[in-house]
């Protein structure tokens, strides 16, 4: 392909994203310098763009958190719900209205903490809702408290002597609850990112992709590891896209993280085609 | 705030020629500095050297002649800022 036809074929790739920018609201946005919730943000519009879904037949529905700002700047349809609650009121929005595409944007804290049990009865159901879980190992919004997925021994501001309880696998709970489609990408990885969430939003069924996020101001800064790129280049050094060996002694390996789809299953039957099936042959006994 | 110094790494990989002429036309990309924050992720992915910062720790476009349009700098950019003319 020659440049010039790169060039009129792609011109559109970088400058997607500022036509997707709710036109009224101030940036530049909240988030601290380097924060990943703009990455994944960026990706976000990149894969909706690429897919060519109208932006009225998207809803994005998002808790309390950092993360759970990213609908205040996007233009597409918003539902700012309470905290940990998204998955709860998507669940209403994809039920009334299954023509629609949901998609949940939540932190750590907000989808395995407080709405952890909204989350294994959304995988349960297997309803076609694309969830992006950012997880960014700490609670930023509050000042840097442990969250479910902060690992042992880490430091945080309610821990300043090392974490002592264990993290959550979110991947693996989602999984172990019934959820068709999971997927884990870094924020470095952004067009790892595009594919996973362009994948999970034509999945047909649950679908989570767990983006690992940096959260430098309190992660990092509490931790020694240093600035954004500093995080981003750990989040290089540790992803993988080979599975996690039980069997690893080395120090290094334990701690790695498995990147791309982790677990795919098409057979699975989603919730909202079931119950049309249901009401449709009740319809017809009653008729017949 | 001013962090550009500490974290910008060395550049592993040779820098290679770009295939693009930017001489006759607009800058490889374009900083929007209202939205830019100076996080310098785009400074310290940039595969080629081209972008360094400026006083503020913004971006500027220093070495205009060595982009390859990868990309790098406005996927990781989370503030919106970056965008290419050329791509």
């Amino acid at each position: 392909m020659s440049i010039a036809a790169k060039e009129a074929g792609a011109r559109q790739d970088s400058d997607v994203v500022l036509r997707y920018l709710r036109p009224h609201v101030k940036f530049p946005n909240m988030w601290c310098p380097g924060c990943g919730n703009g990455v994944v943000a960026t990706s976000l519009i990149r894969a909706i763009d690429k897919l060519g879904i109208p932006r009225d037949n998207v809803v994005l529905v998002s808790g309390i958190g950092c993360s759970s700002r990213m609908p205040v700047y996007l233009d597409f349809q918003a539902l700012h719900t309470t905290h940990g609650r998204a998955l709860a009121f998507a669940t209403g929005v994809k039920f009334s209205r299954p023509d629609l595409k949901v998609i949940v944007i939540t932190g750590d804290g907000d989808c395995l903490s407080i709405g952890g049990n909204h989350l294994i009865h959304a995988c349960r159901r297997n309803i076609d809702i694309t969830t992006i879980l950012i997880n960014n190992y700490i609670y930023g919004m509050t000042g840097g408290q442990t969250s479910p997925t902060t690992p042992a021994g880490a430091h945080a501001t309610t821990t300043p002597f090392g974490n002592t309880e264990k993290q959550f696998e979110a991947c693996d709970l989602a999984r172990g609850a019934g959820a068709s489609f999971i997927a884990r990408t870094t924020v470095y990885h952004t067009t790892q990112m595009d594919r996973l969430i362009m994948e999970a939003i034509q999945h047909r069924g649950f679908s989570l992709v767990e983006v690992i996020s940096n959260c430098h101001t309190y992660y990092g800064r509490l931790n020694r590891v240093g600035q954004a790129t500093q995080l981003l280049r750990m989040f290089q050094e540790k992803a993988s896209t080979q599975p996690k060996d039980p069997n690893m002694v080395d120090e290094d390996s334990k701690d790695m993280i498995q990147t791309g789809i982790i677990h795919r299953d098409t057979e699975k039957t989603e919730l909202c085609d079931e119950y049309q099936k249901l009401t449709d042959s009740l319809a017809k006994g009653k008729s017949s | 705030m001013n962090n550009s110094s500490s974290v910008i790494e060395p550049k592993t990989r040779p820098i290679r020629k770009s295939k693009i002429d930017y001489s006759q036309g607009p800058a490889p990309v374009s900083v929007n500095p209202a939205w830019c924050k100076a996080c310098n992720i785009c400074v310290a992915l940039c595969p080629q050297g081209v972008l360094e910062p400026d006083a503020e720790g913004k971006p500027v476009v220093a070495h205009a002649d060595n982009c390859i349009q990868c990309g790098a700098c406005w996927a990781h950019c989370p503030d919106f800022a970056i965008t290419s003319n050329y791509k």
